[in-house]
């Protein structure tokens, strides 16, 4: 397989030469990335606030894709998991939907009383001309909730903008609630979108060391908590790739600090909480050693059956490709941690500095790749003779077609991935993965059997 | 019912757009490769919704727009990924759909691609397409593109002895059954399309450019010098379907028949096939029709009377009410998200008995599919696995059958068409009314 003259810049193999990886831009035409879209970035970071109507403007096709698409749950409404589309139709973008965009919104928000509408818009609707942001306006001041337009048009850029969009559209709704109750040992959880649960895990560890959650953005999200958010002390933020940009905004206008943090695997859970922990530790006293005790709590249950897995799983190789690159740096951890070497790891939307840090952390000959397609990861499995693929659904085949164990790190998984017991379960499925004994079957697998006799 | 103005919203829409139904034609046609000329997401999202139901690696390319692109026009994206897509996959042919965003600008891709000339890669066939989102559901997309198909890359020569089988939106099961029955009346045939391969293959140890599989574009090239063109589908309109093309531009005869489910339609179908090959129904088959109907005798009790919501595509739904007729359960309210403006015929046409006390209604989405069956009162539903909120608020049983099934394994293995298929599709009804009796039965019975 011959990679494409203008993607081989994308991918590195870390060696003596300096790393040179080119990323942060539109994908290849036809070099079948990946990544999604503007839309889907600001679909998928809002999509958990359950207690919100979502809307998509345009066509009928983007909202059926994304209907119920994300394991993300809610402590109470459901509404998030409905799908509502103005499906636009040839006379709609002729003359236009804001008429219909109204009259839905409307409809929608009198069935289903939400606390708050987001409007996407879809690729057409920036170009139709569509005015968007007044029809918002207009139901708002009649309904009397906020109605906040999302411009997530599809072309507008790559996933990140989508991301940006969704932030912009949040900082709308910070800032407007009352923000009594809020104690000054408080933090907003940013970038953990629930999926099996996994925002209630963290929530958990955050109200034992006596740090109040004030607003999970957006996992199990309530718009009233979101419009409170700008009164807590700090905000953590993971999935930087989404996030950062409220974060920063947060930090700017109103002074409220951030750290970047990780609940996967074992060290970068851990060093959450320290970090947490350090950071109120003045305000707090004994925080740092409640947190300590928590830590060891938990590991005290979970290490022993972590190294019985890691004795079977020692010296297995493991690729992953993930959206945002930050994830990655906690499963080459995590899979360290099992005794598994990664040895070929990329992202949809990495920068330069989080591949750099990747390359810090990765063994040499590693393959470092952005914005990768189906053909080079499959090469890549080869290449490396890699036991456990590590993805999201669209990488799944690729895995599966080949012979090569895949575990699920995207918004299908079904068990929580997050925190010590999250450690766990991660290390139970890529046990049951890689053991199965299907693989002895598959023509890879036979293959391997003779080489190894 | 409570009356009150229809809604505007699409709320949980029982469709989807045109651009996925032209991707999974394209991958039944051998060495090709589907490029939506459009935004990323379009391909992503439409590999993402058909690799969750084949569980097969569905490669889609894109042009990619940006907003320079939506701007100036998709031109140089459109070039560069031809070329790119040829230099990555070596295909036999690309078929360029488009999807709304060039179908708003105005963009003519059937002159762009007149224009292109690629990049020193072997040479390859271009289809393209219209597929904008904003026209018909994702079963218009899979129809305008088989025409397109067929248009673009038949020619006309002396009449042969071939037949042509356009089967619609069916499962790779039923693709391959239908080529068996075809071999079995020894009948030469060019299926198109057929993802039954392709969609369906065994493990590798080296990935495929493009799956083994799909119809030749050899054979698709020939179509226009068949004997005559068999187009499934009742609700298939009369003029633009790829067997009435054919049949304008070179004069291949054309039959339209209904899908074949049930024994019914199978009947119509199989005596069809009789009639072109010269030859009686298979005994195999034969006996497949004999066992059944034993079935139907044996399992009758069970089913008789039931009400059943059936949704989906219109021809597959079509397809259903004529078996969940023939069997003697009542089909309460018959649904798509199609609008073809032929499907309340079609249902009528095949409901027997059962059309009286059926409501039928296209354009439909699951959430009013809901408003409308909570008063119906149904024992179960049959369709997609996009039924099973509808199904679980209902608190009645889902028979996973069509396309998209999302929450089992096994979508491309469903059988729907001939008397095989009509086995497979009683016992799954039958069993699954048995169960839900005997699981809610206080006593428990062992014998059924």
């Amino acid at each position: 397989m011959s990679i494409l003259e203008a993607r081989k810049l994308q991918v590195y193999r870390k060696g003596a030469e300096p790393m040179k990886l080119d990323c942060n831009k539109q994908s290849v035409a036809g070099s079948v990335s990946q990544r999604a879209c503007v839309f889907c970035g600001s679909r998928v970071v809002l999509y958990p606030i359950a207690d919100a109507l979502h809307v998509v403007h345009g066509p009928l096709g983007c909202a059926s894709y994304t209907w119920d698409i994300r394991g993300a749950l809610s402590s109470g409404p459901q509404l998030h998991r409905l799908s509502f589309s103005t499906d636009l139709r040839e006379m709609d973008v002729i003359q236009g939907g804001e008429k219909k965009l109204a009259k839905a919104l409307c409809q929608l928000i009198d069935l289903h009383q939400p606390k708050a509408a987001f409007v996407y818009s879809t690729c057409i609707v920036g170009v139709i001309g569509d005015d968007v942001e007044a029809v918002c306006r207009q139901v708002s001041a009649v309904k009397g909730i906020p109605v906040l337009p999302v411009h997530s048009e599809g072309f507008r850029g790559t996933k990140r903008e989508g991301y940006r969009a969704a932030c912009e559209a949040l900082l709308k709704l910070v800032g407007t609630g009352s923000t009594e109750g809020i104690g000054p040992v408080s933090v907003n959880v940013l970038g953990d979108f629930n999926i099996a649960g996994e925002v209630w895990i963290i929530r958990d560890y955050f109200e034992k060391m006596g740090v109040q959650v004030v607003a999970t953005i957006t996992g199990d999200g309530r718009v009233d908590d979101i419009r409170r958010a700008h009164g807590a002390a700090l905000n953590l933020v993971q999935c930087s790739g989404s996030m950062m940009h409220l974060a920063t905004r947060l930090k700017e206008e109103r002074g409220i600090p951030f750290k970047r943090v990780s609940y996967f695997g074992i060290e970068d859970m851990a060093q959450a909480l320290y970090d947490t922990a350090g950071f109120f530790a003045e305000l707090s006293p004994g925080i740092v050693e409640r947190t300590a005790a928590l830590v060891g709590g938990e590991l005290a249950v979970i290490m022993p059956q972590i190294a019985q897995y890691r004795r079977k799983l020692e010296g297995r190789k493991a690729a992953v490709y993930v959206g945002g690159a930050f994830k990655a740096f906690s499963l080459v951890r995590a899979l360290r941690q099992l005794g598994m070497d990664t040895v070929m790891v990329g992202s949809q939307t990495g920068l330069r500095e989080d591949y750099e840090e990747l390359r810090q952390l990765c063994d040499e000959g590693t393959i470092i790749v952005d914005d990768s397609n189906p053909l080079e990861l499959s090469s890549f499995l080869q290449e490396k003779q890699v036991d456990l693929f590590i993805g999201g659904v669209k990488e799944r085949p690729i895995a599966y077609k080949l012979g090569v164990g895949f575990c699920d790190h995207n918004h299908e998984r079904k068990e929580p991935l997050a925190g010590f017991a999250g450690m766990l379960n991660f290390a139970r499925e890529v046990y049951n993965t890689v053991a199965s004994p299907v693989w002895k079957l598959t023509p890879r697998g036979r293959k391997r059997e003779l080489s190894w006799s | 019912m409570v009356v009150r103005e229809p809604f505007v919203a699409t709320r949980n829409a029982c469709k989807l757009c045109a651009p996925l139904g032209a991707c999974l034609a394209l991958r039944g046609v051998a060495g090709a490769v589907p490029f939506l000329h459009g935004s990323q997401g379009c391909a992503t999202y439409i590999r993402r919704y058909l690799i969750s139901h084949f569980r097969e690696p569905v490669d889609i390319a894109v042009s990619g727009f940006s907003e320079a692109t939506t701007v100036f026009g998709g031109c140089d994206n459109l070039r560069n990924g031809l070329n790119n897509v040829a230099r990555q996959y070596r295909p036999e042919l690309i078929g360029i759909a488009t999807t709304c965003l060039p179908e708003t600008i105005g963009e003519d891709v059937g002159f762009l691609l007149h224009e292109f000339h690629p990049e020193g890669s072997a040479p390859f066939r271009l289809v393209h397409v219209s597929t904008p989102s904003y026209r018909g559901t994702h079963v218009d997309g899979f129809h305008a593109t088989v025409l397109a198909l067929a248009d673009q890359l038949d020619e006309g020569g002396p009449a042969g002895v071939g037949i042509n089988v356009f089967p619609g939106m069916v499962s790779p099961a039923d693709l391959r059954y239908l080529k068996e029955v075809f071999a079995d009346f020894e009948l030469e045939t060019t299926l198109l399309p057929d993802y039954s391969d392709t969609l369906d293959g065994p493990q590798l140890d080296e990935y495929q450019d493009t799956p083994a599989g799909g119809t030749p574009v050899e054979s698709v090239r020939a179509m226009g010098r068949a004997r005559m063109s068999l187009e499934l589908g009742r609700t298939l309109a009369e003029t633009g379907t790829p067997a009435s093309s054919l049949e304008n531009r070179f004069g291949v005869a054309r039959r339209k028949l209904g899908w074949p489910v049930g024994v019914l339609e199978s009947d119509r179908f199989f005596a069809v096939l009789s009639e072109l090959s010269g030859r009686p129904t298979p005994a195999k088959h034969a006996q497949e029709r004999g066992r059944l109907v034993d079935s139907y005798v044996d399992g009758h009790k069970y089913v008789f009377g039931r009400r059943a919501v059936v949704y989906g595509e219109e021809d597959l739904v079509v397809g259903l009410t004529s078996f969940l007729a023939e069997i003697g359960v009542q089909p309460v309210l018959c649904a798509s998200g199609g609008e073809s403006g032929r499907f309340v015929e079609a249902v009528k046409a095949v409901a027997g008995d059962a059309a009286e006390g059926v409501v039928v209604k296209e354009g439909m989405d699951f959430t009013t599919m809901g408003e409308v069956a909570r008063g119906l009162a149904p024992d179960f539903l049959i369709g997609s696995s996009k039924g099973y909120s509808l199904a679980r608020e209902l608190d009645v049983p889902l028979i996973r059958v069509g396309f998209p099934i999302h929450d089992r394994i096994g979508g491309q293995r469903i059988l729907h068409l001939g008397y095989r298929g009509a086995q497979q599709l009683f016992d799954a009804v039958t069993n699954t009314l048995m169960a839900r009796a005997q699981d809610s039965s206080p006593v428990g019975y062992s014998y059924l």
